[in-house]
């Protein structure tokens, strides 16, 4: 199993990740060896095997909807890289106008 | 005896009688940390302060005749993945370098609660991926032992602080080993409890199927009593286990005759240091001797740990951490007057906004090399057209690697072996080669695909003087066994009291 270049540049982008010239070359020869490595997998018969999502038997929990305290608005911004004291505050999602 | 020396159950003992004060420990600890933290590198951060101040509260209660918590004045080192509201928690990443959560993760609390005094976060591969510590942003952890070698990962510096007596208990969280495989490799007791067992609620995810936090102490004893405090059902984590927490302080004597142990000969097969084989064998004998039985047991599908491990585990580290944005928390990245259409310093993608890049380029710079290469093979095998190749596969294995253990445990009540193929390898000797990196999770993945607990403990030294590792796996809530045939091997035995040398610590 072999990734190209442009292939590692496509998940680059659906993982929002930017990645340099060289990370990408690395990444690309890593990554095939990896899938290569998991490929292990595909000798075994599992056609009649159901996936198994979690460990145990759980089931959903539900809790009455009630108000609770949760976080205020300041604790939540309190790491904010950009905040107005009220909103995190991000670079225009549309137009040409660059950061906001 | 100094503090320093002493057990965790000693060190509650002592304080709740008056016969050491919270202050006098703490302050032990403390020294102990900023002697001996510049060549280990355990800690990234030591809260001697908050510390002193909380240990002092708690003398001033006992001498008022106040009521005190069960684990009143000992102190933990808490892994920097886990969320403390009064100190920075990093991750061991760049991309959280100045992260202050509001809130205390469930475990903190509950240790907090009881008494225990948190004296500072400890070093850990970052975002808890990796097996050598060597992942950190912040620089490797040295294993006490031999400080040219690694501690282990991902919970290296809980690992090493305890062994280094740097602290009598520290808190570490296993995702696929993190917390066995460093026990191992520096001579400490870590116990991984069932999957649920404790609250996630305030752990930083990377495999939300497979994280699980528990204790790392010098012995299980000392295991067993923080395991009491930590372990509960917690209404803000939806798969924490609504199961009552047994005594397990209480449910150690009881001999071990009767008890089955299996044993996997797969497990010594080529690949396995005839050192760290002899030391296992050593330690099944010392097991029958107490009145176990050992038995050979198959699991079919054991091979296949390691495979599934790197598709489940990335998979929901793609997801997971799709969270850091650069926009809630965590690192930002500059920004430029970037425009629509602007191309990704590789030329190869064009950004579909200023807003995209700015993810894109925050998370770029924020996240190191393991993490990234986690990122890409997660999104890759949960891409369309690959999904079902990969990760729904691996869901499937998954199944069969669970129904092994549950085949094995209608015929054992545990399942001992190795914890790591060979003992604390140098630093730098598997940093070129992730997938040799990832072998190292060999004997330790299966239990938390399966969640069930599993235990490590020193059962022996090498030559060189290296640390040697048993694991003992149980089924889902078997932690009293678990405990109870580690403290009884602790008591026939003297591993688990060796300390590296002065020279080095």
């Amino acid at each position: 199993m072999t990734l190209s270049r442009q292939d590692v540049a496509k998940v680059g982008m659906l993982a929002k990740l930017a990645l340099s010239d060289a990370e990408l070359d690395t990444m690309t020869s890593e990554l095939s060896k990896i899938v290569g490595f998991v490929s292990l997998l595909d000798e075994l018969d599992t056609t009649s095997v159901e996936p198994l999502a979690h460990p145990l038997d759980t089931q959903n929990v539900f809790r009455d909807d009630v108000p609770a305290p949760s976080l205020s608005t300041a604790e939540a911004l309190q790491s904010a890289p950009r905040h107005d004291g009220q909103y995190f505050l991000v670079p225009a999602v549309l137009g040409e106008s660059g950061a906001a | 005896m100094q503090p320093a020396e002493l057990s965790a159950v000693d060190i509650v003992a002592a304080v709740r009688q008056g016969d050491l004060s919270a202050v006098q420990c703490a302050e032990t600890f403390l020294s102990r940390i900023e002697a001996g933290n510049g060549s280990i590198n355990a800690f990234l951060n030591v809260d001697r302060e908050g510390a002193v101040a909380c240990a002092a509260k708690i003398d001033a209660r006992r001498r008022a005749g106040q009521p005190i918590g069960p684990l009143a004045g000992l102190p933990v080192a808490v892994k920097d993945v886990l969320c403390t509201a009064n100190l920075p928690t990093t991750c061991a990443s760049k991309m959280l370098e100045h992260f202050q959560p509001p809130y205390d993760a469930d475990t903190v609390s509950r240790l907090r609660q009881a008494d225990a005094i948190i004296v500072g976060k400890t070093n850990m591969d970052e975002f808890a991926m990796g097996g050598s510590n060597e992942n950190s942003a912040f620089g490797p952890v040295r294993n006490p032992w031999d400080l040219s070698r690694a501690p282990g990962g991902s919970s290296g510096g809980s690992a090493a602080c305890v062994a280094a007596d740097m602290a009598p208990v520290a808190i570490g969280s296993d995702t696929g080993g993190s917390i066995r495989q460093p026990a191992g490799l520096c001579g400490i007791t870590g116990l991984k409890p069932t999957y649920g067992r404790v609250s996630r609620r305030g752990l930083i995810a990377f495999a939300s199927s497979l994280d699980q936090i528990g204790p790392m102490a010098r012995s299980a004893a000392d295991c067993a009593l923080v395991l009491e405090t930590i372990a509960g059902h917690d209404p803000g984590d939806s798969t924490s286990l609504v199961a009552s927490v047994p005594r397990y302080t209480e449910l150690l004597e009881q001999p071990l005759t009767g008890v089955r142990i299996g044993r996997v000969p797969d497990h010594f097969a080529e690949g396995l240091d005839p050192e760290v084989a002899k030391g296992v064998e050593e330690a099944f004998a010392v097991l029958k001797a107490a009145g176990a039985t050992v038995l050979d047991i198959r699991m079919p599908h054991a091979k296949y740990g390691v495979p599934t491990y790197y598709l489940i585990a990335p998979c929901e580290a793609s997801s997971n951490l799709a969270r850091y944005d650069g926009a809630h928390y965590g690192r930002r990245c500059e920004e430029t007057a970037a425009r629509k259409g602007s191309r990704a310093s590789n030329g190869a993608i064009a950004y579909d906004s200023p807003l995209v890049e700015m993810y894109c380029r925050s998370r770029g710079e924020g996240f190191g090399p393991e993490v990234k290469r986690r990122i890409m093979l997660g999104t890759y095998a949960l891409s369309a057209g690959y999904y079902d190749a990969y990760y729904a596969k691996a869901m499937k294995v998954r199944r069969l690697i669970r129904q092994d253990y549950l085949d094995a445990f209608e015929h054992v009540d545990l399942i001992g072996g190795p914890v790591s193929a060979t003992p604390a390898f140098k630093l730098g000797e598997k940093t070129g080669d992730p997938l040799a990196m990832y072998l190292v999770d060999l004997y330790t993945v299966a239990a938390n695909l399966a969640g069930i607990g599993g235990i490590s403990f020193p059962c022996g030294f090498t030559k060189s003087g290296l640390p040697i590792g048993f694991q003992l796996q149980a089924p889902a809530l078997g932690e009293p066994l678990l405990l109870r045939a580690s403290d009884r091997f602790q008591r026939l035995t003297d591993w688990h009291l060796r300390r590296p040398k002065k020279s080095v610590r």
